[in-house]
């Protein structure tokens, strides 16, 4: 924009405010009760800033916090090991679709697409009853299993534009060279990639990790919920009576995904609609 | 059943011709028969689809045709009834109402997310540098949390009792001291409807700015110098240019506010109510896992999956329009 007018900029940032009172306050309501003591929380006059506050409540997760630290490890495992084996596979997928025509490659494309159109609530009771006939509810492998084929056709589609992306004449450059093909692929294509598996790794890692309904049908038990299943039980138990805790918590649950988020937001703003775009 | 769909896969692969060949120049190494590669490097992906999401979905359309309720939960066969689940579903008012809230609640959450997503994109623009920087960052937070933190966030503040949000109405001068937002289901859906756009107008508004970085600039004071009013460009000139954008965002709103399920059954367990809250997905938790009653469940859940497939179909075929070009 070339030529605003001074009112018209004037009123923008006035709306920018507002915008930005409305988005970050939420955020910011979070990080500042969870250092707030409980009068502090029950006054009948809000304080509006953290300082003074204490880590009390994020001591009180870890010591009698409900299952916080059992949930915060079947999390961690579940999305480790939910990102690596989707990266393992996405990335084979995504070398088979970018760099060969094959027969069936077309229906292979079509299927990924329409499964990243699958809603989960139309799914998971027939998900629950496959892990519970093979005795898998309640494991870290059986919701694994579920997080894997839904990262999937997401990761590979991501994936194939990474791979695309890379020059073959480079890889072949160094076959002539004297490179065996797998030898020039480890050398030359796979550090070129590093950024796009990190990138995908991180969406994997922020969709497992923030996974609720999957997790609320299949983890049933209290020691082995994931952690905003285990956020969602321990907010209904302490609902009123310790928002201190319940915000301390949410904050935890939060922190890594808005770290990674901020770190790869670039690549997600493109993403979904790239093609839209491009019109 | 999968399992040997995909052995027939692999078995096919290596008599198929190595047919069209790459483009590009081959290898000067012959290595194994050029057909089976590919499939061999899909195959680990296929086979984890199949697994998580295939067999389910087989198992899902048998489901839905048979009575499965509390007694085959306990190793009772399952007896068939053909379309029984799905008439009953027909013949239930109740479902009917929810079909109807559910796409009613979908629209309207939909409706004021493009509304307020493409406002704010169109706004960025004519911000300063510094408070359009501010303004993104918020955004990106907001885009950042987890939904299950935004949840708590947002019941906190709806608190009756110590919320910030009965405290600053009652400061403005209302009566809002302990009103319980999420009893009455009207008032219910209106702190779900809040949350759901909360947490998806950075996305709109993000991918609409991207967009609106594609018109053209000179088009835009060539306008103005022909004295075309600020509306007039915007009808004539912006909106042309992202409204593919539009288009694709406002049909991925819809389809992700049909199936919400999360910021329901989270709001429901802090309300209370549930039968008059509920929407298609908690409808079928709540009759699958919550009473057993897994046929019905399974029939309301295809039945979902149709409307999504439905509702999806131009956003597929448009994506893969542009995969061929």
């Amino acid at each position: 924009m070339s030529r605003v007018s001074p009112t018209v900029r004037t009123t923008a940032n006035l709306a920018g405010v507002a915008i930005l009172l409305v988005f970050a306050f939420p955020v910011y309501w979070m990080v500042s009760t969870s250092f707030q003591t409980r009068a502090e929380i029950r006054a009948p006059e809000p304080t509006w800033h953290p300082f003074g506050g204490s880590l009390d409540n994020y001591r009180r997760l870890f010591t009698d916090g409900d299952g916080f630290t059992d949930a915060l490890r079947t999390s961690l495992s579940v999305t480790l090991l939910t990102v690596v084996v989707a990266l393992l596979f996405a990335f084979l997928a995504a070398l088979a679709v970018s760099r060969f025509r094959f027969r069936g490659r077309k229906s292979f494309v079509v299927v990924l697409l329409l499964v990243q159109m699958i809603p989960t609530e139309g799914l998971f009771i027939s998900q629950y009853k496959m892990l519970e006939s093979a005795d898998l509810t309640n494991t870290v492998i059986g919701l694994t299993v579920l997080y894997v084929a839904a990262v999937l056709p997401f990761t590979i589609w991501t994936l194939r534009g990474f791979v695309a992306g890379l020059p073959v004449d480079l890889e072949e450059a160094a076959m002539v060279d004297g490179c065996t093909r797998t030898g020039a692929f480890f050398r030359i294509t796979f550090p070129l990639l590093a950024p796009g598996l990190v990138a995908t790794g991180v969406f994997g890692f922020i969709q497992a990790w923030n996974e609720f309904t999957v997790g609320l049908v299949v983890m049933t038990r209290q020691d082995s919920k994931t952690l905003p299943v285990w956020l969602s039980t321990f907010t209904d138990v302490n609902r009123g009576a310790d928002w201190g805790a319940v915000m301390a918590g949410s904050t935890l649950i939060a922190i890594p995904v808005i770290v990674f988020f901020l770190l790869v937001q670039g690549r997600m703003v493109g993403g979904l609609t790239s093609g839209a775009v491009k019109g | 059943m999968h399992s040997t769909a995909l052995t027939a896969t692999a078995v096919d692969a290596p008599t198929e011709p190595a047919e069209g060949g790459r483009p590009v120049a081959r290898p000067a190494r012959r290595r194994t028969p050029r057909g089976a590669l590919p499939y061999a490097l899909v195959l680990p992906a296929l086979a984890a689809l199949c697994v998580g999401l295939g067999y389910p979905l087989a198992r899902q359309l048998v489901l839905s045709f048979q009575d499965y309720g509390l007694a085959q939960q306990f190793g009772q066969p399952a007896p068939w009834v053909g379309l029984d689940n799905y008439r009953a579903l027909v013949d239930d008012t109740y479902l009917w109402s929810l079909v109807l809230r559910s796409v009613l609640f979908c629209f309207f959450c939909a409706g004021v997310t493009m509304a307020v997503g493409v406002g704010i994109a169109l706004l960025l623009r004519l911000m300063s540098t510094t408070v359009r920087l501010l303004v993104q960052t918020a955004l990106l937070l907001a885009w950042a949390m987890p939904v299950l933190a935004v949840l708590t966030v947002w019941q906190w503040l709806f608190d009756s009792q110590y919320g910030v949000i009965n405290w600053t109405l009652t400061r403005l001068g209302g009566d809002f001291a302990g009103h319980p937002w999420l009893l009455e289901p009207l008032s219910f859906f209106l702190v779900a409807a809040i949350v759901v756009v909360w947490m998806s107008v950075p996305f709109v508004a993000f991918t609409v700015y991207a967009g609106l970085t594609q018109v053209p600039e000179e088009l835009l004071e060539a306008a103005e110098v022909d004295g075309a009013d600020a509306r007039s460009r915007l009808r004539h000139i912006i909106l042309p240019v992202i409204r593919p954008v539009l288009l694709v965002v406002g049909l991925l709103q819809v389809i992700w506010d049909l199936r919400v399920f999360t910021q329901i059954y989270v709001l429901q367990k802090a309300g209370g109510v549930t039968a008059d809250t509920n929407l298609l997905g908690t409808y079928i938790y709540r009759s699958g896992i919550g009473e057993g009653r897994f046929g019905t469940a399974a029939a309301v859940a295809v039945f979902m999956l149709v409307l999504t497939i439905v509702l999806t179909s131009p956003y597929v075929v448009r994506m893969l329009r542009e995969e061929e070009s």
